[in-house]
């Protein structure tokens, strides 16, 4: 009983996962997932956040469509193009920052002017470059503008920001919030550092650990881009007991 | 450089020899230059070296893309492999000769057995090289051009074609020196013209100054086709690699 059906335009996100399990090496099933259901409005940004481990990319993978093995149904919006930025920026090494997302491009488009992009990015200098000659930071640039080139309907973000350092990710962040603002994309994003979903989304999902489920969703009230520093930080803790609560409160499994 | 200094030693080496030993079944580099040179200009050697040229590449060509297409398949699919795979080791297994015996009596003593027994021959080779080459294609690779929508011409362009490319060259380099071997005992045993027409009729009239420089006329021609179009196609391969340091 699986299904991944296309919706009109200006659909929400929908996910619902009954069941995921895979069989593991010695031979034993692992479950993975188990009853997790998500809705995200369009145009908005969520964010699921979990302990690593929790299945979280599982759940990427089962949205983008790279996994039809589970049980559950999956609808996604719009004309359903796919932006996705994984974990480790997956760039052809044979081919340039700028063939590498033009690749991406439908034949159609595949001319189209990307110079706005790229600067905001700040690829600009880099274009011409392979992506065995980029530092991670750019490398992980070039794979959001790949994204983002494409025009998606719908975008998925795995730990795009993990490994950088601080300042690096801070600034992609800002540049990722930029973009998500101006295309008003519907975006999941999947991490495991709270601050940086609470910077970044509308909605934010927490996640049990294995079989993963929604332990608890929260709408943040204060608009995105408005959030200070310190809204972040206050907003954080207040979700670091929220959770506390919610796991205490369903008690041991 | 060093080369050039290790060729050199050889040829002296060669030289000094025939010298001493001053018989008729090891001529000197000298004799085995003016043989080839006359051979050239009465025509000879080049007519044979074209024919033998011709059947090199049609088999080669030939198993490359029968070994190709059957290596992609076998390395994507299990089921594939899995049919495959014993027929494979018998063609492994299989001497040459045997194969090149098979067609003779098969097909006929004809051009069209000559150039499907090398190929046969070559064939097994390629499919393990490109079945290896597939089954290390990148897996996250194909994820993302399935999330990107890839059509199968970018894939097969941008995808599978540059992470193929090493096994392509190691499988045309190995490919080009076995084939010239092969295609030699082919026309040794059944062809009235090429390379191995001439040597075996030159093994027959103990004549080592033909057998020599045709060897060695055909072994430099080989050399060239290898480092100007075989070297070549690698290196533009390999741009986008990073020099180890």
């Amino acid at each position: 009983m699986k299904d991944a059906r296309t919706a009109g335009d200006a659909a929400p996100l929908e996910l619902r996962i009954d069941a995921k399990s895979y069989v593991s090496a010695d031979g034993k099933r692992v479950e993975v997932v188990r009853g997790l259901e998500l809705r995200l409005e369009a145009g908005s940004f969520g964010a699921l956040i979990g302990p690593s481990g929790c299945g979280k990319t599982t759940i990427l993978r089962i949205a983008a469509g790279l996994d039809a093995d589970f049980r559950g149904q999956i609808l996604t919006p719009g004309a359903g193009r796919l932006g996705m930025v994984f974990q480790e920026p997956r760039l052809l090494p044979w081919r340039t920052v700028e063939d590498n997302v033009r690749l991406a491009l439908p034949v159609d488009r595949s001319g189209v002017d990307l110079a706005d992009l790229f600067d905001t990015l700040g690829l600009g200098s880099h274009l011409a470059q392979y992506p065995g000659e980029l530092s991670l930071g750019l490398a992980r640039r070039a794979a959001i503008a790949r994204a983002f080139a494409i025009q998606p309907d719908f975008l998925l973000l795995d730990e795009p920001f993990v490994s950088l350092d601080e300042a690096v990710a801070a600034r992609l962040r800002d540049e990722l919030m930029a973009l998500t603002t101006r295309t008003k994309v519907t975006t999941l994003l999947v991490t495991h550092h709270l601050e940086e979903a609470v910077q970044l989304a509308d909605r934010l999902f927490f996640l049990s650990d294995r079989p993963t489920h929604v332990i608890f969703e929260k709408a943040l009230s204060l608009p995105r881009g408005t959030r200070s520093k310190e809204d972040i930080a206050s907003i954080s803790e207040e979700m670091r007991s929220l959770v506390a609560q919610a796991v205490t409160g369903a008690g041991p499994r | 450089m060093t080369k050039v200094y290790s060729l050199a030693v050889l040829i002296v080496a060669w030289a000094v020899t025939a010298a001493l030993v001053q018989s008729r079944l090891l001529p000197g580099p000298l004799t085995i230059g003016t043989t080839i040179i006359a051979d050239i200009r009465s025509g000879e050697l080049p007519f044979h070296m074209a024919c033998t040229l011709g059947r090199v590449i049609g088999s080669f060509a030939i198993a490359m893309l029968l070994g190709i297409a059957a290596g992609y398949a076998m390395g994507r699919s299990k089921t594939a492999d899995r049919y495959a795979d014993p027929w494979l080791i018998v063609l492994i297994n299989m001497p040459a000769l045997v194969t090149i015996i098979f067609a003779y009596v098969w097909i006929g003593l004809n051009e069209t057995a000559a150039i499907l027994a090398v190929a046969v021959n070559k064939l097994p080779n390629v499919i393990v090289v490109m079945r290896e080459g597939t089954r290390a294609l990148d897996p996250d690779i194909d994820d993302m051009a399935k999330v990107f929508q890839f059509t199968a011409f970018k894939r097969i362009r941008h995808i599978v074609m540059p992470q193929l490319a090493p096994y392509l060259a190691a499988s045309s380099r190995s490919g080009l020196s076995i084939v010239w071997k092969i295609v030699l005992v082919v026309e040794l045993i059944g062809r009235p013209n090429g390379v191995g027409f001439v040597l075996g009729s030159a093994f027959s009239l103990f004549d080592m100054a033909s057998i020599l420089s045709y060897a060695i006329c055909f072994i430099v021609l080989m050399l060239v086709i290898e480092s100007l179009l075989v070297q070549p196609l690698e290196r533009r391969a390999n741009r986008w690699r990073r020099r180890p340091a």
